[in-house]
């Protein structure tokens, strides 16, 4: 899918730091967690961007603040021209039309006591100029028949549903409003992994009948690859790298993704046995009291002065064709390296 | 490995065929136990109602519950002999066993005991039934704003609920009663002292499921679709968390029809000539031995009535747990 117009969602130096207070009755605040650290990237239409990182690197939270279920400390989320970080009541409730969410569990994000009919439902309750009364349960049979499901399974209740069934309606309920932009906060990665593929070849699909453009957050590689145009790697709250999965994949140009890449397994023995490992050392430090600098030099081989005095910018490096943050990008095939 | 690609299969051959904008018709045969006539839509309250209206239980409950609120409406229905005519007692009959027209004997006043557990009917389950409903609209309804909204709300509320729970309900409610006794209806009087001090438990257990089921997924989800404070407290919150509430409130109803009788028995409650099973039993306890009945029969309607409310409770919790059905 070509990435080409005006972007449907513009994100500009976005920043979320939760406070760490201190104290009962009279809260000092004593620092603050740096969740999302300052990223900035656009979506186009029909475009899918991957965001891979590993546990804590501030994904999920960029996720919520994408759909303003957190303010952002600073910075902007640009829908259609029009900034979500700041918008209000009945203006934040009409942009929310554009951007929906399909969540990572699918037993904890439906309501057990609602039927399909009325979880996938509900969002033409809460943005009544949608759909006429009369037409809703219509269109609900008409969203089960796109994820897959028996439109005629409308009065049952999640529990009667598998697990991928479920991801199907969480999918549905995201397709109501007929939103520009799904965010996937790893949609899933609690499923089988044959149904795995099956929700994804969805979703694939979905995005080619209605032009969806999709953040998709997952800390699958194999899998963000398979699906995404573009792909961003998070680490401590910052992308260190961001281009085309062909680049990223083939072509990394940053240490930490070089050693994302080298973690994948791979499916041959011979091939494991041939590969390069890059086995980082130690833990990501903690997002309250990040390095100075490069965030990722505490655990580079490559680290020099220069990266604890002087934080590389996600920019083009010579040698590479997309943007990266470390002063010494360097590409280096590491899944075919050997 | 040459291609990190995912194992991705075939998808559902359903899923690769499908147009949006057509939907098949309906199958004929509509499925499930709980389907509707007509293709009404389904909800958990309809449903729930659907569910209730099999359930031996809620029925067997329902029938009680009905014959103990005719009876205390209409008492008169129940018995021929009127226990608040002087002249239906007899002193030279006290403690008289069960005989012809005396269905249960007599009490320590020669009065009739059926006919009094009759009419005591009627204050004890107003007691029981309307503080019930106070305590449980009251704290159920604090407890989903203050888990909810948490902060400041939360912390107004608690430490307001922590003052009235650390005042001993008997003597509290004593207070109440004595401090206002003569200035309203004696059963207003105990319903209000019973409820004031009764709601912070109600609170409590609704505040805490509320907080648990908020964290969970599908009330993020909610809030993404743009739901406001209103839906999400009464359409995702007080489905999720009424069940302990219903098990409390219908405890409860036991509880403060009993403590009912302990005010009455202190002199702030229901006071002779008013009856209630309260107060029957209070005053057989002393003959107990020579006369059991008259303490057994109000006792045995109280744990009848209290019962029957426990199973309606519990048939209705259960019915609204779409997983148990």
């Amino acid at each position: 899918m070509a990435s080409v117009g005006e972007p449907v969602l513009e994100v500009r130096d976005l920043v979320k730091h939760f406070p760490l207070n201190q104290g009962i009755l009279f809260k000092k605040q004593i620092g603050a967690i740096k969740a999302v650290d300052g990223v900035s990237f656009d979506l186009h239409k029909g475009e899918t961007l991957g965001i891979v990182g590993e546990s804590g690197c501030g994904k999920s939270t960029l996720a919520k603040v994408l759909m303003a279920l957190e303010r952002p400390t600073s910075g902007s989320v640009k829908i259609g021209g029009r900034d979500i970080a700041k918008a209000r009541g009945g203006e934040l409730k009409t942009m929310r039309r554009n951007i929906q969410m399909v969540m990572q569990d699918p037993y904890t994000s439906l309501n057990p006591r609602m039927t399909v009919g009325d979880i996938i439902g509900e969002p033409y309750e809460i943005h009544t100029e949608v759909a006429p009364k009369g037409d809703r349960r219509k269109k609900v049979q008409e969203l089960l028949d796109v994820v897959g499901l028996n439109p005629d399974h409308i009065n049952r209740y999640p529990h009667q549903f598998s697990g991928g069934q479920r991801q199907r309606i969480g999918i549905a309920r995201g397709l109501a409003l007929q939103p520009e932009i799904i965010v996937c906060d790893e949609p899933v990665s609690a499923l089988d992994v044959s149904i795995q593929a099956q929700v994804i070849n969805l979703l694939e699909r979905l995005q080619d009948e209605f032009g969806l453009a999709y953040i998709f957050i997952a800390h699958d590689l194999s899998v963000v690859r398979h699906i995404s145009d573009r792909v961003g790697v998070m680490y401590l709250g910052k992308f260190v790298e961001l281009g085309k999965d062909a680049e990223i994949y083939e072509r990394p140009a940053h240490p930490y993704t070089q050693a994302l890449l080298s973690a994948v397994p791979v499916p041959d023995p011979e091939g494991r046995e041939r590969r390069e490992r890059i086995i980082l050392q130690g833990d990501p430090p903690s997002p309250a009291n990040p390095p100075s600098g490069c965030r990722f030099r505490t655990r580079c081989w490559k680290a020099q002065e220069i990266c604890a005095q002087e934080e590389p910018l996600l920019q083009i490096r010579p040698g590479t064709a997309h943007l990266s943050a470390c002063h010494f990008a360097e590409t280096h095939d590491v899944v075919h390296a050997g | 490995m040459s291609n990190p690609t995912p194992p991705v299969g075939p998808g559902l051959p359903e899923t690769q065929t499908m147009v949006s904008d057509t939907v098949p018709a309906p199958a004929p045969v509509r499925e499930g136990k709980h389907a509707k006539k007509g293709g009404k839509p389904a909800s958990l309250w309809t449903d729930a109602w659907y569910d209730l209206r099999r359930r031996p239980m809620f029925i067997i409950s329902v029938v009680i519950v009905a014959v103990l609120l005719v009876m205390s409406i209409w008492p008169s229905l129940f018995s021929s002999i009127d226990p608040f005519n002087a002249r239906s007692c007899d002193l030279a009959t006290a403690r008289q066993g069960p005989s012809a027209g005396h269905l249960f004997g007599r009490d320590n006043l020669g009065c009739d005991l059926y006919a009094r557990t009759v009419y005591g009917a009627r204050n004890s389950i107003v007691i029981g039934v309307l503080t019930t409903l106070f305590t449980t609209v009251v704290g159920g309804l604090l407890g989903i704003v203050a888990g909810y909204r948490g902060g400041v709300v939360d912390t107004v509320a608690s430490r307001l609920t922590e003052v009235f729970f650390a005042i001993p309900s008997i003597l509290g409610a004593l207070l109440i009663a004595a401090t206002f006794r003569g200035k309203a209806n004696s059963i207003l009087l105990v319903i209000l002292a019973l409820s004031v001090l009764g709601w912070p438990m109600v609170y409590r257990i609704m505040r805490a499921a509320v907080i648990t089921a908020k964290g969970q997924d599908f009330v993020i989800a909610a809030k993404a679709l743009g739901a406001g404070s209103g839906r999400i407290m009464f359409r995702h919150l007080l489905p999720n968390s009424v069940a302990p509430v219903i098990v409390v409130a219908t405890i409860n109803l036991g509880t403060f029809i009993a403590a009912e009788a302990a005010l009455s028995f202190l002199g702030v409650g229901v006071q002779s000539p008013d009856i209630s099973w309260g107060l029957m039993i209070a005053d057989a306890r002393n003959r107990f031995l020579e006369a059991p009945l008259p303490l057994v029969i109000p006792a045995v309607f109280l744990s009848i009535t209290v019962l029957a409310f426990i199973m309606m409770g519990d048939a209705v919790r259960d019915a609204l747990d779409p997983k148990l059905r």
